[in-house]
């Protein structure tokens, strides 16, 4: 007992003794405030949704027990995405007095704590709650959510066994897609088996002891798994891949920048985390699909912000990043002859080619007409002028080293928030739509568009200027950067 | 060549280095001894501006290291991994430090050609990224680095520490040959007494900030060092 609570003050310490954490009481303060409204809005949706469906005439337990088979796919598959294992934390309790075996039942019981679990009690709680004062059985809700919770775990602990597995995402992610697409077009209905097991959770009394028996089934496995795995050279490894030595002969022609490249090329390629986040930047490409749509519920104005978005995917994903990319070799860049306006520039380059590029993936919205492929090059625009400096601005404050070998984390990563990289992230989105509601009051959509094009235009003119002053920034934030990019997550 | 001038660095009111008044001129090899936290990793990283001076300043051939960066492209060195970088192979860390400082592949080739046997076949054509090598060949690969594009200001700290014996007498080679070249000024760090005053015209000895010894090196310098340090 005394022993987990000293691991828990060590997981305490490293988390609050990080480097963005500790910064100041205010963000502290601000991210207590988006955390209860986040829980907040979860918990309003647990408990709208049973009424929300009643309101349209379904029994909402029913509906929900259909889709239930989707919800646990899809949590799993952002599992195999997000959901990172620490094992790297473990080495150095190996060779203090230490049971091997409370050393994997609280690595175990650690991943239980996790944030992907966790959200999951905020719609199931205020869900049950409501079945309850809706004077549904209490014995057969009881096992229902206990089953519930059994599946979460097991989930869980699917992906701590999967966790070095690395194309399993897409393979669970193909599966999805294929079985919704299989039941909207009407071949086959995975419903049709799942909801009545689901529904027997609930009605048939006893059965919920089939997860439960599952999960702690599961749950020896990968104690036993780990339990044999505890070593170096084993499940404590790390892999090491076969290198190859690329020249990119044909990067000499630009110059400096061409170096520059080379490096950010490989940097992409070679690194899980870098793969994961321009991986994720495809994505938005499609993101337009569902603003665009005829019948979309969305108001027209927001049509700008889906065009921001699609040509952006790379300069949201990894632009946000800058410089944290170079953060484990960041001295060396520091003493190397290299000028930050040249180390900027190359940055800038790389975001706007990225951005060309997207760009011109897009040109298949042309089907859906000119008017949205307008939208997505006024916003491409908007990108290249704007959005290209402010994401380098705010490079300047960002102070998260980023662990380039670990793939997890790309995305919500709790230590990565930083009230100023925020607050000038703003108008990279809010700014264009702003202009374009203006220009479409004042005149018409077009005149929109023209508005944020040019403000992108004028951006870019000033290029040099801006440069300059971000710059400045910079110089003045390098020594707090080192500073921090010494720390390793 | 390089100038130190009221130099100090304190962290909460603690001073961790205090140095008044330091010249090294061109061409000399200048040996930085002491124990932990003597000082030395500080002095390299203020004279690199990784970190700022509270007071004083370093001027590096007649630049003021803070205030501008032009002491870069004559100014090489090697710290520890974090100037080396990961998920590139040894040949393309290399080449990327070539490029920057401005030498094709071939005067990087030949340089490498050179330094063959330091490397002793663990290096070179070893399908492996640098993340993936041992700690002693990582340092390998650092300290070659830095020769690189005929640098005048070299600096190296803890060179030897992490290297097998044989790779530290080649290195001790390599360092001479440097200290012998007019043209060359190379600081090393060390807390190996020996090593230091083999290679190094004058070793200078930190102690919690303070220099405490300023010798050219002569026959009985490492005997002096010795009753210094000894206990």
């Amino acid at each position: 007992m005394k022993l987990i609570q000293h691991f828990l003050s060590l997981e305490w310490k490293s988390f609050s003794r990080s480097a963005s954490f500790g910064t100041n009481v205010a963000i502290k303060i601000l991210m207590a405030i988006l955390a209860l409204l986040y829980s907040f809005a979860l918990l309003s949706m647990g408990i709208g949704l049973f009424y929300g469906l009643k309101e349209n005439r379904l029994d909402p337990l029913v509906q929900v027990n259909t889709f239930l088979i989707y919800y646990f796919l899809f949590d799993l598959t952002i599992r195999f995405l997000w959901q990172k294992i620490p094992v790297m934390n473990i080495r150095p309790l190996l060779i203090l007095p230490i049971k091997k075996s409370t050393i994997v039942h609280f690595s175990l019981g650690k991943t239980a704590l996790s944030f992907f679990n966790l959200m999951h009690f905020f719609f199931f709680v205020p869900f049950s709650v409501v079945l309850y004062i809706e004077n549904y059985p209490v014995d057969s809700i009881i096992s229902w959510h206990l089953a519930m919770f059994s599946i979460v775990y097991i989930n869980n602990f699917i992906n701590v066994l999967f966790s070095n597995k690395d194309n399993l995402f897409g393979i669970l992610l193909a599966i999805v897609v294929v079985l919704g697409g299989l039941q909207r077009y009407g071949y086959f209905n995975i419903t049709d088996y799942s909801a009545p097991f689901f529904e027997g959770l609930f009605h048939t009394p006893g059965l919920f002891l089939l997860p439960v028996g599952l999960l702690l089934g599961l749950y020896k496995i990968t104690y036993d798994f780990f339990k044999n795995q505890l070593y170096l050279d084993a499940g404590l490894a790390t892999k090491s891949a076969i290198a190859k030595t690329e020249n990119l002969n044909w990067l000499n022609q630009f110059g400096t920048l061409g170096t520059f490249f080379k490096n950010d090329i490989k940097l992409i390629k070679r690194n899980k985390r870098s793969k994961t986040t321009v991986g994720m930047s495809i994505l938005f490409l499609f993101y337009g699909l569902i603003f665009f749509r005829e019948n979309s519920h969305q108001p027209q104005v927001m049509q700008i912000f889906a065009g921001i978005f699609v040509s952006g995917g790379f300069l949201f994903t990894f632009g946000q990043f800058v410089p944290s990319w170079d953060s484990q070799y960041y001295p060396l860049m520091m003493t190397q002859n290299i000028s930050y306006k040249n180390y900027l520039t190359s940055k800038w380059w790389l975001i706007v080619i990225a951005t060309v590029i997207s760009t011109i993936l897009c040109s298949f919205y042309i089907y859906l007409g000119w008017q949205i492929y307008l939208t997505i090059l006024a916003g491409a625009i908007y990108n290249i002028g704007i959005n290209s400096h402010l994401v380098l601005y705010a490079g300047a404050y960002t102070k998260t080293p980023i662990d380039l070998s670990s793939s997890k984390g790309a995305f919500g990563d709790k230590k990565a928030f930083n009230l100023q990289t925020t607050l000038i992230s703003l108008p990279k989105i809010v700014l264009p739509v702003l202009l374009y509601a203006l220009g479409k009051y004042i005149e018409g959509p077009n005149t929109g568009l023209a508005l944020v094009a040019a403000t992108g235009i004028l951006g870019f003119a000033f290029r040099d200027v801006v440069f300059t002053k971000i710059e400045k920034v910079y110089k003045q934030e390098k020594y707090k950067t080192i500073q921090a990019y010494k720390q390793n997550n | 060549m390089i100038q130190v001038n009221q130099l100090s660095k304190k962290y909460n009111g603690t001073t961790v280095l205090h140095i008044d008044n330091l010249s090294i001129p061109k061409g000399q090899s200048f040996g930085l001894v002491g124990n932990n936290g003597a000082g030395k990793t500080t002095f390299f990283s203020l004279l690199l501006d990784l970190i700022q001076p509270t007071t004083g300043e370093i001027v590096n051939n007649e630049i003021p290291v803070h205030t501008s960066e032009n002491w870069k492209p004559f100014t090489a060195s090697f710290l520890d991994e974090s100037f080396l970088i990961g998920y590139l192979t040894p040949e393309e860390y290399f080449y990327f430090i070539g490029d920057l400082r401005g030498q094709n592949k071939a005067d990087v080739d030949a340089l490498l050609a050179k330094h063959q046997e330091f490397f002793n076949g663990e290096i070179l054509n070893n399908k492996k990224y640098l993340r993936d090598l041992s700690k002693g060949n990582q340092k390998k690969v650092g300290i070659i680095a830095t020769l690189i594009g005929n640098p005048e200001v070299i600096i190296l700290d803890e060179p030897f520490a992490n290297l097998d014996p044989t790779t530290v007498n080649r290195l001790k080679k390599i360092i001479k040959e440097l200290a012998d070249d007019p043209q060359v000024t190379i600081l090393v760090s060390s807390h190996d007494l020996q090593h230091t005053v083999e290679v190094c015209d004058r070793i200078v000895a930190l102690n919690k900030g303070e220099v405490v010894k300023d010798i050219v090196t002569s026959a009985e310098t490492l005997q002096e060092l010795e009753a210094f340090f000894a206990v």
